[in-house]
């Protein structure tokens, strides 16, 4: 765990904290907390400045109904849904996405294989599973995108990333991520746009890949 | 907060209730709820505050931090009508030991913030406001807050630490 060498920036700790992510970027920096106690406590002391900013909040009455209500409902079982939990290697808020134990992947040819966890509007959230030694589709992005490593270890232009390792990928950034000998490379992936791939074969097909 | 987790004293959740209560419905509408809205959410939030209380750790929260995040949470999973997604709870061993050093460190940390934020310029608190409101998007949140948040991160990492040990040494024993 203290191996983790790539975190969360700064502000993106600050606008989950604050609920201003959008859901596939939220979903990896849960995934990443998950892992990280030093971004746990970061974003633990945001929360804590969130609440000093709610306890400075002008205070509105409440209903004595309401009250009583909620008094009353104390002895009932807990209405909120289960806290989810991790299966294997996929932390907590990635296994909710799927169900059963494994995701499902779908093949994108040599070996390279992906499972669409969500995807909306806003943008989507994908599990990218790359053989040891193999290199992902050269690519750059329309907008933010976030890479965190569940399995084995990758490197590109940038620097490499193991297990619980963030990479953050800028509009105007270009890489080719290769998955390092070993265990095979799993990652999990937001990108609030499609990625922009450079050679022709990729492109032509990506209205197919969904990617 | 304490004796509603450990002796689920009602009393005392009333207690809780009459502070947070309030505030919670005032935060909530501040950032876009309707009243009712709010009171629904609130009603929520209070009775998560009751069982989930077990997951409260004051070596590594304070309580209007811990209420603030659920409360976030509610009214996300509300007004996007989506599950947010919400990072692994650690779980919390069956006995432990509270260490007072750590809980009055943490106190005092956060009380140094307290100040820090009551002695922003007006201009530079709005800022904050709208952050924690959730009023700013990720593009919009740039530049550092410029708060000290840095020996409260690392005393919450003590937090963080007791416990992984204490979880530790259970499973030893």
């Amino acid at each position: 765990m203290s191996d983790i060498r790539h975190h969360i920036p700064e502000p993106l700790l600050l606008a989950y904290a604050s609920g201003n992510l959008p859901h596939a970027y939220a979903v990896v920096v849960a995934a990443h907390i998950s892992v990280c106690d030093q971004c746990r406590a970061a974003s633990e002391g945001h929360s804590i400045v969130g609440g000093q900013v709610m306890e400075d909040t002008a205070p509105q009455a409440v209903s004595e109904d309401m009250k009583s209500r909620l008094m009353a409902m104390l002895d009932g079982p807990d209405p909120l849904p289960p806290t989810p939990r991790a299966k294997g290697l996929y932390p907590a808020p990635v296994a909710e996405l799927f169900s059963g134990e494994q995701p499902k992947w779908k093949g994108l040819g040599m070996g390279v294989k992906q499972s669409i966890l969500s995807q909306n509007d806003s943008g989507s959230v994908r599990l990218l599973y790359i053989p040891g030694g193999r290199a992902m589709p050269h690519h750059g992005h329309n907008g933010l995108e976030l890479t965190l490593v569940l399995q084995g270890a990758f490197s590109d232009e940038t620097g490499r990333f193991q297990r619980g390792d963030v990479e953050l990928g800028l509009p105007e950034m270009e890489h080719t991520p290769i998955a390092e000998a070993g265990p095979d490379c799993i990652c999990l992936a937001a990108t609030d746009a499609r990625l922009k791939f450079n050679s022709l074969i990729p492109r032509l097909m990506q209205p197919f890949l969904n990617i | 907060m304490l004796a509603v987790r450990d002796q689920r004293d009602k009393a005392a959740f009333a207690a809780l209730f009459d502070h947070y209560a309030p505030r919670l419905k005032g935060f909530i509408m501040r950032s876009g709820s309707t009243a009712a809205e709010a009171e629904e959410i609130v009603q929520d939030v209070m009775l998560a505050v009751w069982h989930k209380a077990a997951q409260f750790d004051p070596h590594q929260s304070q309580v209007s931090g811990w209420v603030y995040r659920i409360a976030r949470n509610r009214q996300i999973d509300i007004k996007r009508k989506e599950n947010r997604p919400v990072p692994e709870e650690i779980k919390q061993p069956e006995t432990t030991e509270a260490d007072g050093s750590q809980i009055v460190a943490l106190e005092q940390e956060a009380e140094r913030l307290r100040t820090a934020i009551a002695g922003l310029k007006p201009a530079q608190r709005e800022v904050i406001e709208k952050a924690y409101l959730g009023e700013l998007t990720h593009q919009e949140i740039q530049e550092e807050t410029g708060l000290p948040l840095g020996t409260i991160k690392s005393r919450i990492r003590l937090g963080l630490e007791k416990l992984r040990h204490d979880l530790k040494s259970m499973r030893e024993t």
